[in-house]
This record gives C-alpha cells, sequence and structure tokens, in this order.
C-alpha cells in the first residue's frame, strides 16, 4: 500500500536532483560577492526549509493521530520527523562548511539563523529518548504526538523571531531590500528546493514502506503463531 | 562582526574544496540512510522467508493427518493477525 507510486516517486526525483545539480554548477551565475562558495546555498537552503517543513508536516499528522486515535498517522509523523531529522544533519554540516569558506569559523554563536535552527534539531534530537522512554505502545504514540505538535508549532514561531532578529552576517535570500536574487539564480534555487521536497518525500514513503511490510511479516508471524523473529525495535511505530 | 561581513571572496581553487565538500557530504549521508535501508531491507526479506518456511511446514503437517498433532504449531490456534495500526 505504502509502496504505491514509489518507482515514479524514485525516478521524479533522481531526475531532478540531476537537473537542480546541472543547473547549481552549468548555469547559476558565480554570486558576485561569495564567488563559487555560493554554490553551498543551492543544497544548505532547499536542505534547510525541507527540514523545517517536515518538522510541521510531523506536528500536521500528529494532529491527525490525536484527533482520530489512528496509529497510522503516528507512524507518519514519526517518519516525518526522522527524515527530516537526517536533512537537519546535512543542513548544520553544510552550513558549518559554507562559514568556515565564507566567515572563516565552522560555527557564529552569535547568529541567530545558525543557534535557532540548532536549538530546533537538538529539540527533535530529544524525540527519540523521550519516545523510547515509554513502554506502552499507545502511550507512547501518544505522547509522541503531543511532542511533535508542540515542536512543530514552535518551528514556525522560532523562524518568525530569527526573522525579525536584526542579524548582519547571515544573508537572508528572500524580500532583501536589495531586491532579491536575479532570474537564474532564483529558477536554480527553486529546482533545488523542488528536488530537496521530492527527496524528503520519497525517503518518507521508503521507510513508510518498509516499516509496513515488517509490520506485515509480524502479522503473519503472529498469524502463523511462530515465535517473533530478530531484534524489533520498540521505539518505531508498527503500520501495516 | 565588521571583520565577518569584510571577509572576501575565496579564490576558484579554495572554494572548490569546500563546495565538493558540502556536496560529498550530502551524498555520502544520502548513501549511508541507502545502506542502513537496505540492511533492514534485507532483514525483512529473511524474516518473510522464515514465515514462508513455517507456514510450508504447517500446511505440510496438516497433510499428513498421522502427523498433525506433531507438528510445531498444528495444535496451536490459529492467532487472529493482530492489529498493527
Amino acid at each position: 500500500m505504502y509502496g504505491k507510486g514509489l518507482k515514479p516517486l524514485s525516478i521524479a526525483t533522481v531526475a531532478m536532483l540531476a537537473l537542480s545539480l546541472s543547473l547549481v554548477f552549468f548555469y547559476a551565475p558565480l554570486d558576485g560577492d561569495q564567488g563559487f562558495i555560493q554554490k553551498i546555498f543551492y543544497l544548505h537552503v532547499p536542505l534547510a526549509i525541507v527540514s523545517l517543513v517536515g518538522f510541521v508536516v510531523g506536528g500536521v499528522f500528529a494532529v491527525l493521530h490525536l484527533r482520530t486515535d489512528n496509529r497510522k498517522w503516528d507512524a507518519y509523523s514519526y517518519v516525518s520527523i526522522h527524515i527530516s531529522v537526517i536533512f537537519g544533519v546535512a543542513v548544520l554540516i553544510t552550513g558549518a562548511i559554507w562559514a568556515k569558506a565564507s566567515w572563516g569559523h565552522w560555527w557564529v554563536w552569535d547568529e541567530p539563523t545558525l543557534v535557532s535552527f540548532l536549538i530546533v534539531f537538538l529539540l527533535y534530537a530529544t524525540y527519540y529518548p523521550f519516545r523510547y522512554a515509554i513502554e506502552d505502545r499507545d502511550r507512547q504514540a501518544r505522547y509522541a504526538s503531543v511532542f511533535a505538535v508542540t515542536a512543530g508549532a514552535f518551528v514556525p514561531l522560532n523562524f518568525m523571531a530569527v526573522r525579525m532578529a536584526q542579524s548582519l552576517v547571515h544573508p537572508r535570500t528572500f524580500a532583501t531590500a536589495e531586491g532579491g536574487m536575479p532570474g537564474e539564480m532564483m529558477l536554480t534555487f527553486l529546482c533545488s528546493l523542488a528536488a530537496m521536497a521530492l527527496l524528503w518525500t520519497t525517503l518518507v514513503k521508503f521507510e513508510l514502506t518498509a516499516k509496513s511490510a515488517s509490520g506485515q511479516v509480524k502479522r503473519l508471524r503472529r498469524a502463523l503463531d511462530a515465535p517473533p523473529g530478530g531484534a524489533s525495535s520498540r521505539i518505531a511505530p508498527e503500520v501495516s | 562582526m565588521d571583520l565577518l561581513l569584510a571577509a572576501p571572496a575565496l579564490p576558484l581553487d579554495e572554494a572548490g574544496k569546500y563546495v565538493a565538500g558540502a556536496y560529498v557530504v550530502f551524498v555520502v549521508l544520502l548513501v549511508v540512510y541507502v545502506a542502513i535501508m537496505a540492511a533492514k531491507v534485507q532483514r525483512i526479506e529473511r524474516e518473510l522467508s522464515d514465515v514462508a518456511a513455517i507456514a510450508e511446514e504447517k500446511k505440510e503437517a496438516q497433510a499428513a493427518p498421522g502427523r498433525g498433532s506433531e507438528a510445531p504449531f498444528a495444535s496451536r490456534g490459529s492467532g487472529g493477525g493482530g492489529t498493527d495500526v
């Protein structure tokens, strides 16, 4: 069920990633201020946007879980947050590389955008031990959903707070007083954003498909009265 | 802060290393994730073949009435399938 449409989605993702990489390196002009280093922008910023939106999407699925009590939504929420955390790791590493190349430092503690993303990332990093600490699966799912909703609401609030802060260092991508990016850069950026969004969707679907397959094998084992096989995870929700 | 703002663009040969590093990190993370998922899929495949073997064993035990009660899972109930969602 979850695997339906995974193949065309994967092909679209690979095609979009290839297109965006081609645009980044062969079409987008060099930035007058940062030069070649600015190419990291087309990777780092889409990853950050998709990661943050993924956290919010995880919160929306958690709301659906709390409203309907359907464990499927808990699995969606868990997987959305899981993939967004992985994207978050990539954001922090690529951001640190960009910072080192651009500012000469791996990390700048007085830059609100960097620190706020780290806070959001660390907040979501506690999602796993929080989930793991609860034995009962129903309570685990409910509490994890409450966490996902609260943390999901924190993400846009945090984003707005950072936008309101007067930063001198971190570049603003959209709606700058100088008029924002030129057309070629904007097109490349939008393609990169679409590629990352597709990649996130594909990985979420892939993960859900694997969980569904695993859940169905467990159901089969129970139906056959067979002993449980392998080490089953207590933290990840089952789907069928 | 002003020093950071005034930092000039790096020359191409030096900037290239950083850009390559960032994209390599992304690809490595992706490959690691795919490798972990591949291991998971392999485990599911192994479990599925175990379950298939048990199902066949059970079917054979049911087909041979004399051996029915000796079969490992024949004397127990069906279990009911469970609800995971």
